[in-house]
Order: C-alpha cells, then sequence, then structure tokens
C-alpha cells in the first residue's frame, strides 16, 4: 500500500476541488491549476521512477486486500501513460494563457482536471469494475468540457459524442458483467489466474466476452467503423482542450484494449487478434481517406487522429512482446506530436483569422519560424526519418513483417504516403501559397507567448525521442516483458 | 428464474436499442436510459440468482453460507447511481439542444458536420463553427457573451 500509487486519482481531484472554490478568483484559480499540475507532474515521474526500479506503486482500497479490494498498480505501461498525462496537462494548461482560439469559463479548469483524473484512474487502476468507473468519469467532463460553450454546434458536437460514447460505456458494463460472470472476479491478476486456469470448454465464452469487451474498448478509442463521433465533435471544442482531448482520450481507450487483450487475457483466442489487425488495418485506411475531403484543419487532425489509432492496434494485434513494445513506443510518440499538431493549428488560426485552409495563406514568407516549427510533428506524424515517428513505425512494421503479415504492411505504408499528402495539403494551403486576402497583413497585437512556449516544448520531447530513441524503445521493451505475465 | 430475466433483459435491450435508433434526439436519450437498465440487469444476474438470503454472516459465524452474492449488487448500485447522473445531464443536454436548434430531428442537426454530398471544395462561407476573429480578448462584453453561452 503506498500513496504514491493514488497520485494519479488524489492530486487532479484535489486540484479539482481547490479550483471549483476558487471560481470566483481567475488568478487564484490558475495559480492553483498550475500548482495541481506541476505536483502531479512530479508525482508521475515518481511513478515511472518506481516502475523502472521494478518497484511498481501499488495499493489496495478499503482494507480487503488483493483480489477482493479495489487495487491500483501502476507498472512501466501505466505509469508512463500518467507521465504523458501530466506533460499534456500541462501544454494545454500553458497553452490556455496566450490568445490563440481562447476560451473563459469559471468551470472551464475544475473540468479540465476533471478529466485528467479519469485519465489518471483508467491508466492506474487494476480493476475492471473501476476501470468502467474512470470511463464514465471521462465521459461527463468531456461533455461538459464540450457543452460548456454553448454554441449550437457545440451542443450538436456533444449530443453525437454522448450518444455513441455513452453506448460504448453500457457496452463496456455489459461486458464487465460478462467477465465477472465467467471469471468471477474483476481484479487484473485474478482474471488472469482464472482465464489461464480455464479448460478448453470454456473457448468460446471468452470469444465472446472477450470480443464484447474489446468492442466497447474500440468504440471509446476511435476504431473502424465506430469513429463517427470523434471528427463530429472534436473540432467544436477551443484548441487547448481540443489537443487534450486528441492526445489523451482515445489514447485510453487503446490501453484498456492492450490491458485486456496483451497482458490480462493474453494469450487471448488467436481470433480476436486476427479481427483486430483487419479493423486495425481498416481504421488506418478509412482514417486517412477522411482527412483527405477536409478543408478544416481541425477536421483533417481529427481523422489523423483515426488514422494513427489503426497503427497503434496494429501493434497489440500483432500480439508479441515486440508488438505490445511498438504499442506503447508509438501511444507516448503520438500524444505528443497529436496534440502539438492542433495547437500549431490554433497558432495558424490566430495569425490568420481563419481554421479554413482555404482561407488561410502567406504564414511563411511572415512566419517562416512557425512553418518550421510545423514540420516537426507533421513530419513525424508521417513517419520522415530521422523524426520519432519514423522509430514507431519501424518497430510496429518490423514486427509485422516478422510475422509475415504482409497486407497489413502494405496498408500502412500506403496510409503513411496518404498522410504526407494530408499533412503537405495543410503546408501548401497554410504556409507555402500567398493568403487569398491581398490586404491580409499578421495582426499586430498578439499575445502568443505561452502558446510558443508549449508548441516549442512539445516539439523539443518529439526531437528528444527522436534524436535519443534507444532509451524509450528499451523502457517500452521492458514495459511490455512485464505485460501477459501475471 | 434466470431465464424471465434473460427474456427481461432482452425485452429491454430491444426496447432501448430501437428508441435510440430513432431520429427523434428526446427518445433516442430515452432509449439510452432503457439500454442503461438492461446493462444493470445483466450486470445483476452475473452473481448468478440462487439464493435471496442477505448476504449477512450470522450471529457466532464465521463463514457466509448459501447467501446471495453481494458484490454485484453493489455494482449495480454503483452503476445505477453513475446512469442516473448521466442521465439527467442528457435530457438537460438535449433540452437545451431542441430549444436553441428549433428541432428534435437528429438528420437536420448538422451544425457540427458538413452535409453528405457536398462539394467537396465549395465555395466558401464564414462556417458558424469558427471562434470569432479576430480574438476578443478576457472581460470584455463579447467574451463573456461567448462563455456565457451566447444567450446575449
Amino acid at each position: 500500500m503506498s500513496l504514491l500509487a493514488t497520485s494519479p486519482v488524489l492530486v487532479p481531484l484535489a486540484t479539482v476541488v481547490a479550483t471549483t472554490l476558487a471560481q470566483k478568483h481567475p488568478r487564484l484559480q490558475a495559480l492553483l491549476s498550475f500548482i495541481g499540475i506541476g505536483v502531479f507532474f512530479v508525482c508521475a515521474l515518481l511513478l515511472v521512477a518506481a516502475a523502472h526500479s521494478d518497484q511498481p506503486a501499488q495499493a489496495a482500497f478499503g482494507g480487503w486486500g488483493v483480489p477482493f479490494g479495489i487495487e491500483f498498480q501502476l507498472d512501466r505501461t501505466s505509469a508512463a501513460l500518467v507521465l504523458i498525462t501530466a506533460l499534456m496537462g500541462l501544454a494545454s494548461l500553458v497553452f490556455m494563457a496566450s490568445d490563440a482560439d481562447p476560451f473563459h469559463h469559471p468551470l472551464l479548469l475544475p473540468l479540465v482536471h476533471g478529466l485528467l483524473v479519469g485519465v489518471g484512474g483508467s491508466f492506474a487502476t487494476a480493476d475492471l469494475f473501476n476501470l468502467y468507473v474512470w470511463f464514465e468519469v471521462m465521459l461527463i467532463c468531456a461533455v461538459g468540457l464540450m457543452a460548456i460553450g454553448g454554441r449550437l454546434d457545440q451542443l450538436d458536437g456533444t449530443f453525437k459524442y454522448f450518444v455513441l460514447n455513452l453506448f460504448g460505456t453500457l457496452l463496456l458494463l455489459m461486458a464487465v458483467g460478462m467477465v465477472y460472470a465467467v471469471t468471477g472476479h474483476l481484479n487484473y491478476g485474478a482474471m488472469a489466474q482464472a482465464y489461464a486456469a480455464s479448460g478448453s470448454a470454456q473457448f468460446m465464452l471468452y470469444v465472446l466476452v472477450l470480443s464484447t469487451l474489446s468492442l466497447s474498448f474500440l468504440i471509446k478509442a476511435g476504431a473502424f467503423p465506430l469513429f463517427a463521433w470523434l471528427p463530429a465533435s472534436y473540432h467544436t471544442l477551443p484548441a487547448a482542450v481540443l489537443a487534450l482531448f486528441a492526445g489523451l482520450l482515445t489514447k485510453v481507450g487503446v490501453y484498456a484494449v492492450l490491458r485486456s487483450l496483451g497482458d490480462v487475457f493474453a494469450p487471448a483466442p488467436a481470433v480476436l487478434y486476427e479481427a483486430l489487425g483487419w479493423v486495425a488495418a481498416a481504421t488506418m485506411l478509412f482514417g486517412v481517406l477522411g482527412a483527405a475531403y477536409h478543408w478544416d484543419m481541425r477536421r483533417i487532425l481529427a481523422f489523423h487522429i483515426v488514422s494513427q489509432i489503426g497503427y497503434i492496434l496494429l501493434g497489440i494485434a500483432l500480439a508479441s512482446e515486440a508488438g505490445n513494445a511498438a504499442t506503447l513506443f508509438y501511444t507516448l510518440h503520438h500524444i505528443v506530436v497529436k496534440a502539438n499538431l492542433f495547437l500549431i493549428a490554433a497558432i495558424i488560426w490566430r495569425y490568420t483569422g481563419s481554421y479554413d485552409l482555404r482561407h488561410t495563406g502567406g504564414l511563411y514568407k511572415l512566419h517562416p519560424g512557425l512553418a518550421i516549427l510545423f514540420l516537426v510533428p507533421a513530419l513525424s506524424l508521417v513517419g520522415i526519418p530521422p523524426l520519432s515517428g519514423f522509430w514507431s513505425k519501424l518497430l510496429v512494421l518490423q514486427e509485422a513483417i516478422a510475422q509475415g503479415r504482409v497486407v497489413w504492411t502494405a496498408v500502412a505504408l500506403a496510409v503513411s504516403v496518404l498522410t504526407l499528402y494530408s499533412m503537405m495539403k495543410i503546408w501548401m494551403e497554410a504556409f507555402w501559397k500567398p493568403h487569398p486576402r491581398a490586404d491580409w497583413t499578421l495582426p499586430t497585437s498578439t499575445r502568443l507567448g505561452w502558446a510558443w512556449v508549449a508548441t516549442i516544448g512539445l516539439a523539443l520531447v518529439t526531437g528528444a525521442i527522436s534524436l535519443y530513441p534507444q532509451w524509450l524503445i528499451e523502457y517500452s521493451l521492458a514495459a511490455a516483458a512485464t505485460l501477459g505475465g501475471r | 428464474m434466470i431465464w424471465v430475466l434473460a427474456a427481461t433483459v432482452w425485452v429491454t435491450v430491444s426496447v432501448g436499442v430501437y428508441l435510440s435508433l430513432s431520429r427523434d434526439v428526446f427518445r433516442n436519450v430515452l432509449g439510452l436510459a432503457i439500454l442503461g437498465a438492461g446493462a444493470n440487469l445483466v450486470l445483476f444476474a452475473s452473481g448468478r440468482l440462487g439464493s435471496d438470503l442477505p448476504a449477512v454472516v450470522p450471529l457466532g459465524d464465521t463463514v457466509l453460507e448459501n447467501a446471495a452474492n453481494p458484490l454485484p449488487q453493489a455494482l449495480v448500485l454503483t452503476a445505477i447511481v453513475i446512469g442516473f447522473a448521466l442521465v439527467c445531464f442528457s435530457l438537460a443536454l438535449v433540452l437545451r439542444l431542441i430549444q436553441r436548434a428549433d428541432t428534435d430531428d437528429a438528420t437536420t442537426l448538422r451544425e457540427a458536420e458538413p452535409v453528405p454530398g457536398a462539394d467537396p471544395k465549395p465555395p466558401y462561407t464564414p462556417a458558424a463553427h469558427e471562434p470569432p476573429w479576430p480574438p476578443v480578448g478576457a472581460g470584455t462584453e463579447a467574451s463573456q457573451a461567448r462563455a456565457a453561452g451566447g444567450q446575449a
């Protein structure tokens, strides 16, 4: 039992309370919010250090003891994801201090930290029903953040997001009931033991239960064909919150798939991995094709979230230690890159006055620094060496080829080319071509200092992963080695 | 008894799915609420329906025998509470949506999405979903109106 293991929930939760109480005093609220995220970040660093020295932080509540009490356990995978959550929260809060796509509401900061509670809890918990509860916490905070602006398009987006995600959550609840009925446990470790002890008579039962469970997680992850809610709603959010959503929320669904198919119920029936692989290939392809249609930068990038989820799921579908390591590496790289792209899109909006690529342009001449900054995450998303996206795609595809999965590899490579098309479309339209309005000039009074700090900071993280990938690859391999060994 | 419960789950889930496939946004969230009740029944059934004895250890005994499984009951209670909060939120959301959009037909609610079949590069119209530009700073009248949900 360690207090540190509860920090991914307790620290943001305390921040929610503090910022709610301080909602009449915006400066105090911002200060409390930064203190909260700072403490969260330090705790996450300690969690990673503990996990990496093979003493993962662990806690069981209520004096029941494992496996009956609710357990929190942060192995290398969970701890790394909690750390990246804290980093994203920090970047998003720093970005909010600028005037790029600004939004002010007294309950904005409490809801953002509430979202972090849900995300941190999902990564920390080692109990399936508890995972469902954190998904609900995430859902209610997410719909709160969407609806809080109150514009008609935001309400419309909220409705679509809410209905499809609530359906996924209800499916998850049913799946939790079925898992309990079959294994008699909700604790990850105990479920894994019950699964390992089960005979072949229960094979079909597990196929049914695990496919329901995976389906509910895949709805949350935005996988094909259940991603419609994502591009329909994300672009209505203000930029800083949008970056947080884009970075974290779908990845919690992916983490849940990894935890169930790659860890607790590993090795799952082969038919599930096979199905997951095809779902991943379709997700990659249809996500990137959806992006080609659009002109709104936020919609293009939202479709690319879907596409990249496909790559991450492919790593899980390969069902090997190398595949799981690739999944973790890809997730960490992707969260940083994706959030950064949305933040840079908001800076482009501040300078040119539109998210619509038909009404932007001319930025390369007047702001070459931004053009180069954009290229770092954009080319990393595509997978151009030596950026971090190259290493993550290399890890996934190396394993796919080693297993002889030619079709999936071919789809993944083709999708990379289409991703390059999308990124070049943004670059040509926003930076290279002249601005469609002849009398357009850069706005004179901007407050973008903190926006630059956030985006350059995230670009530096990408740069660090790109130039020194070895330490993160070794960490991911060590994390994957502990998965499935319950 | 388990078959009665199974039939109940079947009917509840069918009704829930049918309603949530409706174009009417209000029926849609009602359907989800009923679907939630179906999920709760599944969760309840996961503890097996054997005994209806309360899960209390009799005085002097140390082992609980032949009692109902209390864990699914606790899970269902949690799920009911969470579901109740979400239903409340969804009703408020739908009410506001119908008031603002002046329609309850989900197919005409296209504020946040382009219409399918439209030209991939239609003539530019300042989209309603773009934030105001040049942006208004904190504390000005316009930003407060925006923060208050554009009620002005």
